[in-house]
């Protein structure tokens, strides 16, 4: 049994449905992502969690327990907020030893159990602090220490990392997966940050307008998103549309307008006839002027039209004889070699016929 | 500070002159300058009719410089009394504004945005007529003939206890000078209460905290800056105030407001008059520290 499941879930705003029939369940000890764009949903899930707002319809269960009439005070659960929301007015110790004051724990208790969660977090030298003396990462681990003081069931984190600069934010990622290990507790993490939840998470839920896209752990999603909107909404994705023209044993034929066909392996429930869209990464489309590229199943004659360096990769922008665009990522991977190819050459681009997924409508 | 100041080019000090100096002239004229003149007055003798004796009158009674009167206020009790009462009156109002004033401004903190303007106009529109009006308006509201007073007066019967004369008494004071300073409580705690972050409500609630608790460990030390804002603002006029206590207090009830004034328009005596405000002036000058440093303490980190 999942550690918490989310059954039918709904929520309204008026006429607004932020939250539309969701269901999930969330394993204990997982780091688990609600990702998505602004107004997606996903923190009106985080606060149901919580218990700041609660469903129009369907259940939340934590151990199988119905949540609704438990109030957020006496719910297992603690949220680090976007903003840390840290008390102005308190040491870090003080911050880190509120929830065992609240819970009227023994003085000694409190104290050794601060001391212990001020080491975990690394705060030790600034237990006499204020937050407002301490660094972005500093305040981000002081609310953390806070709410994995008592040892919740869930930890929420409404996007921890939005507040740090990108530096900082690729530091705070390992120390949070390092802290989850460590710890073992579920983390359920909200972000609108594709490459933070792929960093992060065992495994992730994309979310649109209230919906559940796909739930996958992050390999997997991003290699064989489930649909445009996941496949568009993280990484980049050349998305072209495609009809399925033969089904036959060991794989699929796809036919793109103008480009011609592709070979793609077997797509479950596809049909001749049937319409979607054929999408794949840029880092899987290779291009070339010798047999290499030719070699492949799928390959097309093209030109480069823009190419963008950036150092560890560039990226090339080709376009095919009917005006199709596709983007292909090559590694620099020898030093000094940034441009394979110039703007004008004529190329081949190709791609492995595994290499890219076909989307149903 | 004077390194910094001398380090500022010309331009900057000119344009700091300009900004500090009406506010340093208006201090000057109207606080040093008659409180020096205070503390002269409260050192010379006071003249034979009103006034005060000239400094270098004809030798012999009656000339130069003298302590008399500081040494007549601390040697009798009487004025101490009147001194501690004073205070005592002051601290009773501001604590029960204090009292009245703070789940008011809570609710005006957390309404809707919309109505908080309103809510803001009702608590100060009182200011819209005049201090004295409404201190007679008391006098009506408490008298014996008002329905307040029939009111108290006939559930006393009931208990076979006498009549009670409302006006007139300390209770008429205490309830004017409450009345009238409750918007000064109301609006510097509104103004910091309506600035609290509401996430550190719902972290507390989310750490465990029940109401009561969210109350007492967040919103009142974050709250603590306005309250002494606003006691400040409640006890100082109610010390000094002498309006009240001569319309509603009766021939008794005397406090250092109205023994000032006496001093100066009845009694004549305009050095002991100038040694009472002087010693006020300094005792709340004193209050105002205190108010401040703990203000301050609180409002450090807030």
């Amino acid at each position: 049994m999942a550690l918490l499941e989310i059954r039918n879930v709904t929520r309204r705003f008026g006429g607004f449905v932020a939250v539309d029939n969701i269901s999930l369940g969330i394993e204990a000890g997982e780091i688990f992502t609600l990702l998505g764009p602004s107004g997606c949903g996903k923190t009106t899930i985080l606060r149901m969690i919580a218990g700041f707002d609660l469903p129009d319809e369907g259940q939340i269960l934590l151990d199988g327990e119905d949540l609704a009439d438990t109030p957020p005070e006496k719910r297992p659960v603690r949220t680090v907020f976007q903003n840390y929301a840290l008390f102005p007015h308190m040491t870090v110790a003080q911050n880190i030893a509120f929830p065992l004051r609240m819970s009227r724990c023994p003085d000694a208790e409190i104290r050794q159990r601060t001391r212990d969660t001020l080491q975990q977090v690394r705060l030790g030298d600034r237990a006499g602090r204020y937050p407002n003396e301490l660094s972005g990462g500093q305040q981000q681990r002081v609310a953390l220490g806070r709410a994995l003081i008592n040892r919740p069931r869930l930890l929420l984190l409404d996007e921890p990392l939005a507040a740090l600069d990108a530096k900082l934010r690729e530091e705070m990622q390992i120390e949070l997966i390092n802290l989850q290990r460590e710890v073992g507790i579920t983390f359920v993490f909200v972000t609108h940050a594709q490459n933070e939840a792929l960093a992060l998470s065992h495994r992730i839920a994309v979310l649109n307008s209230g919906r559940v896209m796909q739930v996958d752990d992050p390999p997997r999603l991003y290699g064989f998103p489930g649909n445009r909107f996941v496949a568009g909404f993280i990484g980049h994705i050349n998305i072209l549309d495609a009809q399925v023209l033969e089904t036959a044993h060991g794989h699929t034929r796809l036919g793109i307008a103008g480009l011609g066909e592709i070979i793609v392996p077997p797509v479950a429930g596809a049909a001749p006839g049937g319409k979607g869209a054929f999408a794949i990464r840029p880092e899987l489309v290779r291009i070339g002027v010798h047999g290499d590229v030719t070699e492949l199943k799928n390959h097309f004659p093209c030109e480069v039209r823009n190419l963008l360096y950036c150092g560890d990769v560039t990226t090339y922008r080709v376009q095919l004889a009917n005006g199709a665009l596709i983007e292909a990522l090559l590694p620099n991977s020898a030093p000094g070699r940034a441009e394979l190819f110039k703007v004008g050459d004529a190329v081949n681009v190709g791609w492995r016929h595994d290499a890219g997924v076909f989307l149903h409508e | 500070m004077s390194n910094q100041t001398a380090k500022l080019p010309p331009s900057a000090r000119l344009t700091k002159w300009l900004v500090c100096g009406p506010p340093l002239v208006f201090l000057l004229l109207l606080f040093v300058a008659p409180s020096a003149i205070m503390v002269v007055a409260s050192l010379r003798f006071p003249g034979e009719f009103g006034g005060l004796a000239p400094v270098a009158a004809a030798p012999g009674v009656l000339q130069g410089l003298t302590l008399e009167t500081y040494r007549f206020f601390f040697g009798d009790f009487l004025y101490a009394e009147i001194f501690v009462k004073s205070f005592l009156v002051a601290l009773a109002a501001t604590l029960i504004c204090l009292v009245m004033a703070y789940p008011l401004a809570l609710l005006i903190a957390r309404s809707p945005k919309k109505s908080r303007d309103l809510m803001i106009l009702l608590v100060i529109l009182p200011f819209a007529s005049n201090f004295l009006i409404r201190v007679y308006a008391w006098m009506i509201l408490l008298g014996p003939q008002g329905a307040l007073s029939q009111l108290v007066n006939s559930a006393l019967g009931a208990f076979g206890i006498g009549p009670v004369h409302l006006l007139f008494s300390p209770f008429a004071v205490l309830v004017a000078m409450v009345y009238v300073h409750l918007p000064f409580m109301v609006l510097p705690l509104y103004t910091n209460l309506e600035k609290h972050d509401p996430s550190l409500l719902d972290a507390a609630q989310d750490l465990g905290a029940n109401r009561w608790q969210r109350f007492w460990h967040v919103t009142f030390p974050l709250s603590l800056p306005g309250i002494y804002a606003g006691a400040t603002l409640v006890f100082i006029p109610v010390l000094g105030m002498f309006a009240i206590p001569d319309i509603l207090g009766g021939t008794g009830d005397m406090l250092i407001g109205n023994l000032i004034k006496d001093q100066f328009l009845g009694t004549r005596d305009w050095p002991f008059g100038a040694t009472l405000s002087i010693l006020l002036t300094g005792a709340v000058l004193l209050c105002v520290l205190v108010a401040a440093r703990l203000g301050g303490a609180g409002m450090r980190h807030a």
